[in-house]
């Protein structure tokens, strides 16, 4: 029996979002942008997708734009938001972002732009004070996530919110890990563009959405055909968009009870590896975390190797994250951090979902501080 | 009522086979390829096999395809790409005038950005002047994307003609398969392009998937940075059961093509030999180099909208203009470019064929919409004049 503890990397589909996808990959074939009934049929249900998406987030419809990705929604909104009237040469970011954001900013150096990556704390956490001093005129957008993929580590949009709108800068969150995981109102928070991704909430892989607040100018990426109202082009992938739909119309009904269940699993996980583990520290533990992710140090052991020996015992969790793990790169977020090396190498990052249950989380209890036991008797005779 | 679909330009049935190959990765294996785990790493190879059953399509490398959310991304990619990575050796580009939104609107981005364009002449079969293009090229000139084959009028351009003035230059040459590839024979190292782009659901593969074939040592900047996906040319956690979907209707594609062809084509050639003895009805695009499943006319006096409408009354779909251009009323660049009237250019419309048209739905179409044409024209203001001109068909 298999244990997926990667939930932040991707997720399972969820049955009921295969069910509403499947008959779009079948008999419902036609394409959106057609004019006949068996094509508007079609759009009606990307339409009807767009709702769902939007009434997760408290967006009106016409605010979502579907995108394959929440890599391709974090280039959109930056690079849209670089075209604006009088738009600054400058980019506001967090040492801690994703890749999708990081490495675009990297690679826009290349014409002139500048960005600042906001250093964080030992907690993950950053400092608004320093966030509203390094914002100035030349600055055309602040983009922050709202929570972390490998700690969990929330950020406080609503109050960024506050900051950039004094300051008259757009802001962009990437929400990729947070929707459906955590209640979100656009309106609440201010933002004026928000990405989502759909496997991580137990849609589809190849759809992602990106919120653009209405009155907010928008310059599309992706140039061709009308569809998306002329933001995004491309024939629209309506299976994975309908799953999208489906997706968050299911995470916005059992949101509260799932992020209640979610969070008790992880908290029976943290307390139990914890107690059997000695030099155990949890990553980003008192800073607000999403309820799903736990990402535990356990000193002195190479977390790849606890990788290796949990996938023979098929259980799968991850160290940093899954789009920089091919890199063989230390996680950039724990060295933001601050974290002592060995506690870094040592990282394991454990994201939960609501398809987990009690017996799975005790049975890595069971069999994991036995093999950091293992490993570390390893290591020590090799002087290590 | 059975419903008979002639807009297989617009997009595709998934083929059984596809559905098959990508369920386990829309169920049990969901991993992330990037994941250092079994999971990941059957997810993984599943991209990779695929990879390898699209550039055998078209004779590639298997390193050399680069996969995309769709064939719009794949245009955007490489003409974005190359006029960003060759900038500084000039800002000349040139496409045609037959191009697909996702090339003509992308060019129109970069003429904004301060990038010359010249867009290309065709004669009257829709086929590149290429005199023409021997003349536009200047010094200046770093990328040439030409369309391998209209979806609009479904004519097959001279794509190698062009590569071979292209490179007699040492210009980067693209071109917009979309709509050719997977349904006539394509061999990249035989055209010498330097990228082609496709997209899966034109050849019975899903939607949500493309590809871009980029030649080893082409240079291109990456449109879409973040992860290190597709070696790092393209960001974002890959579309799993779509790349594997597309993989198989490849692999089926290259087994089946020619078959497919014989199919498609008998049909075709049952429409245009049964619609040109209709009075002022014209065939767009060339009557012999031209995709076997595509047959697209002008419908004098009468308006595409309403033939569209009429046919769909009798469970028949069929599109007028490009599907990505029928919400917007302007006539098609296209038509304009092999120079039908504006007027005409309303009375377009294309029957693109599947492998799942049977004679039956031929014969359907050839009873039914002479008649269609017939009643809209009883009723059509533009009918004035009828009469005072010569009738008969003639090609446009």
């Amino acid at each position: 029996m298999n244990i997926y503890f990667d939930n932040n990397a991707t997720t399972s589909v969820a049955l009921e979002v295969l069910e509403a996808m499947l008959p779009y990959l079948k008999e419902a074939y036609g394409n959106p942008s057609t004019a006949y009934s068996f094509g508007r049929k079609v759009r009606d249900s990307v339409e009807r997708a767009r709702g769902q998406v939007a009434s997760l987030i408290g967006a009106k419809e016409e605010e979502i734009i579907f995108t394959s990705s929440g890599t391709e929604s974090d280039n959109t909104a930056i690079m849209s938001a670089l075209r604006f009237k009088n738009a600054g040469k400058h980019i506001v970011t967090t040492a801690v972002e994703h890749p999708a954001v990081l490495n675009l900013c990297k690679y826009l150096q290349t014409f002139g732009y500048t960005y600042t990556e906001l250093p964080v704390d030992n907690a993950g956490m950053i400092d608004l004070d320093y966030m509203a001093q390094i914002i100035d005129a030349n600055t055309a957008i602040l983009s922050i996530m709202y929570a972390n993929n490998e700690t969990g580590v929330i950020f406080p949009i609503d109050k960024i919110s506050r900051i950039a709108s004094s300051k008259n800068v757009v802001l962009h969150t990437d929400a990729v890990q947070a929707v459906g995981k955590l209640p979100i109102n656009v309106n609440d928070l201010g933002v004026q563009m928000l990405s989502i991704s759909g496997h991580k909430l137990h849609a589809p892989k190849g759809v992602g959405a990106l919120y653009v607040k209405k009155g907010t100018e928008f310059y599309p990426y992706i140039i061709g055909g009308h569809q998306e109202n002329g933001r995004r082009a491309g024939t629209e992938n309506v299976a994975a968009i309908v799953g999208l739909g489906k997706a968050c119309d299911i995470a916005k009904t059992f949101l509260d009870s799932e992020t209640l269940k979610v969070q008790h699993l992880r908290d029976r996980l943290e307390a139990g590896l914890l107690n059997k583990c000695s030099n155990t520290i949890v990553n980003g533990a008192s800073s607000p975390r999403l309820s799903n992710t736990s990402n535990i140090s356990f000193a002195y052991v190479d977390g790849e190797a606890i990788l290796m020996m949990l996938d023979k015992e098929g259980i799968y969790a991850s160290s940093g994250s899954a789009c920089s793990s091919g890199s063989g790169q230390p996680s950039h977020v724990l060295r933001a951090m601050n974290i002592p090396q060995e506690y870094i190498r040592s990282s394991v990052r454990f994201s939960l979902s609501p398809y987990n249950s009690e017996e799975e989380v005790d049975a890595l209890i069971g069999i994991l501080p036995q093999l950091i036991e293992r490993l570390r008797h390893i290591s020590f005779l090799r002087g290590n | 009522m059975k419903t008979r679909y002639f807009d297989h330009v617009a997009t595709n049935p998934l083929l059984p086979a596809a559905l098959d190959a990508m369920m386990p990765y829309l169920k049990e294996e969901f991993g992330n390829p990037l994941s250092v785990y079994d999971l990941g790493l059957r997810a993984k190879n599943a991209i990779e096999d695929a990879r390898d059953m699209v550039a055998s399509l078209i004779n590639a490398k298997s390193a050399e395809i680069i996969f995309t959310a769709s064939g719009a991304e794949a245009n955007n990619m490489a003409i974005k790409g190359v006029a960003t990575a060759k900038q500084g050796e000039g800002k000349h580009i040139i496409i045609s005038k037959v191009e697909h939104h996702s090339v003509l609107n992308t060019a129109r981005s970069l003429e904004k950005a301060g990038f010359a364009v010249t867009y290309l002449p065709v004669d009257k079969y829709g086929f590149f002047d290429l005199d023409a293009l021997k003349k536009s090229i200047s010094k200046e000139t770093i990328l040439i994307s030409l369309i391998h084959a209209s979806s609009e009028i479904g004519t097959i351009e001279p794509i190698k003609e062009a590569v071979a003035i292209a490179k007699e230059r040492n210009i980067t040459i693209h071109t917009d398969a979309v709509a050719s590839t997977g349904n006539i024979p394509i061999d990249v190292k035989d055209l010498g392009v330097d990228m082609l782009s496709m997209s899966a659901h034109q050849f019975y593969g899903p939607k949500g998937a493309g590809a871009l074939y980029l030649r080893q040592g082409q240079r291109l900047v990456p449109l879409i940075y973040g992860g290190i996906q597709e070696n790092g040319r393209r960001a974002g956690t890959e579309n799993v059961p779509a790349i594997v979907g597309m993989g198989k209707a490849a692999e089926v594609a290259k087994a089946e093509l020619q078959q497919r062809n014989a199919h498609t084509g008998r049909l075709r050639d049952r429409i245009i030999n049964a619609l040109k003895d209709v009075e002022k009805v014209h065939l767009t695009g060339h009557p012999t180099q031209r995709l076997l499943h595509h047959a697209s006319f002008v419908v004098e006096y009468i308006e595409g909208e309403g033939m569209l409408l009429m046919l769909q009354a009798k469970g028949i779909y069929a599109a007028s203009g490009s599907a990505c251009t029928s919400k917007a009323l302007k006539a098609s660049p296209t038509l304009t470019a092999i120079n039908v009237s504006p007027t005409m250019a309303h009375g377009s419309i294309v029957f693109s064929l599947g492998i799942d048209n049977a004679d039956e739905d031929i014969e359907l179409l050839l009873e039914e919409f002479p008649q269609i044409i017939k009643r809209l024209r009883d009723i059509s203001p533009f009918r004035k004049g009828w009469g005072e001109e010569e009738g008969g068909s003639k090609h446009v």
